[in-house]
């Protein structure tokens, strides 16, 4: 679901935060219009309105756990914004990462690229079985990378509340593998920088 | 500078909280491993307020986070004192166009990089990582911030290792 429709239609943060993110046209491929939340992240109000929109619809959710991928293709960066979101919601904050990235224990879950395959690795122990978790990205395309996220919390017995980006397709998924998935706006298709 | 020796209370709670894992990621590396203290939210928040309290109404418009676990500390900082933050990357992640700045490791090389036009000249800079090594990477990220002209005022981690303070105490005492 998108903010706009989910009790936030109008609100002027949601065009700040739209406008402070930036179309890179054919990368990292021709074709492709990458939207570059960095921008967002040199836009102080609008990053702290995009942290201040996810805390607020979460702090009474009862979520113990926020989980964000981080160096999973090129797209991940739920990096920046899960720690922030975390500490605002007294929340832990677990990075998923690529193989080998994380020392001790971990368990692993593969996703589908385009061409081929990765994986997404967890702590063991991070998270206790009944946690409540969200899980947060920047953008989901695919829900590729999301869906094996999903998967590790709910190896380890983990509640995934909702999945949570800050952009996301219109035609996309409304839900991801029965989860819901909030959406804060939709790409930008022109470049706008 | 360090904290520990201005003995804070809050500190030892947030040491007890970082797991060392012994042999990773070789053999006879002791990694310190800051993710068992991001599940700690009193520790994890302890650490961010002291960062903010020390660096909170310096005029500090640009914090600079090293992937990736400076991004984990960096945008909280940034938020709480009202800067820009800003990704340090390894090569081809950050798109349009970049500077890039090489460092050496034990074995080769490698590089850092900045989007060009995310800091502009006379910026106050903080640059934000877990971990303080060698300082190789702090120093290709000094470097990059000040070939746009920012100034750094200081590099922040979580943790030091003093042992490996090598080559670049010389460059680091001028900032502190």
């Amino acid at each position: 679901m998108f903010a706009a429709e989910n009790g936030l239609r109008g609100d002027p943060r949601l065009q700040g935060i739209s406008k402070a993110i930036r179309v890179v046209p054919d990368f990292p491929i021709p074709g492709i219009m990458f939207q570059d939340i960095t921008t967002l992240l040199l836009d102080h109000k609008a990053f702290k309105d995009t942290v201040d929109i996810f805390v607020d619809r979460y702090r009474d959710m009862g979520i113990s756990v926020v989980a964000a991928n981080v160096n999973v293709g090129i797209e991940a960066r739920g990096f920046v914004f899960g720690p922030s979101i975390a500490l605002a919601i007294g929340a832990k904050f677990v990075p998923l990462r690529k193989p080998n990235k994380l020392p001790g224990e971990v368990i692993s879950e593969a996703y589908v690229l385009e061409y081929g395959t990765d994986r997404l690795e967890m702590h063991v122990g991070a998270i206790e079985p009944g946690e409540r978790a969200l899980v947060i990205d920047d953008l989901v395309a695919t829900g590729g990378t999301l869906s094996a996220a999903v998967r590790l919390l709910e190896r380890m017995g983990a509640e995934v509340v909702e999945c949570a980006c800050v952009v996301g397709l219109p035609e996309g998924q409304r839900r991801l593998d029965g989860k819901p998935l909030y959406i804060l706006v939709e790409p930008r298709l022109s470049v706008n920088y | 500078m360090s904290a520990y020796k201005d003995k804070d209370a809050r500190i030892n709670g947030i040491k007890d909280q970082i797991r060392v894992v012994p042999n990773f990621p070789k053999p006879g590396i002791m990694f310190q491993d800051i993710t068992t203290l991001l599940l700690k939210p009193k520790e994890f928040k302890d650490t961010i307020d002291m960062f903010v309290e020390r660096y909170k109404g310096k005029n500090i418009s640009v914090v600079a986070g090293i992937e990736a676990r400076g991004f984990i500390f960096g945008p909280p900082i940034a938020l709480a004192i009202g800067a820009k933050f800003v990704p340090l990357r390894k090569p081809k992640k950050l798109p349009g166009k970049v500077i890039s700045e090489e460092y050496i490791l034990e074995y080769g090389r490698d590089c850092l990089e900045m989007h060009v036009g995310a800091v502009e000249s006379a910026e106050r800079a903080l640059v934000v990582d877990d971990l303080i090594a060698t300082g190789g990477t702090l120093c290709a990220a000094i470097n990059l911030l000040e070939r746009v002209g920012a100034e750094v005022v200081e590099c922040a981690c979580v943790i030091e290792l003093p042992d490996l303070k090598v080559c670049y105490v010389a460059k680091f005492s001028r900032q502190f």
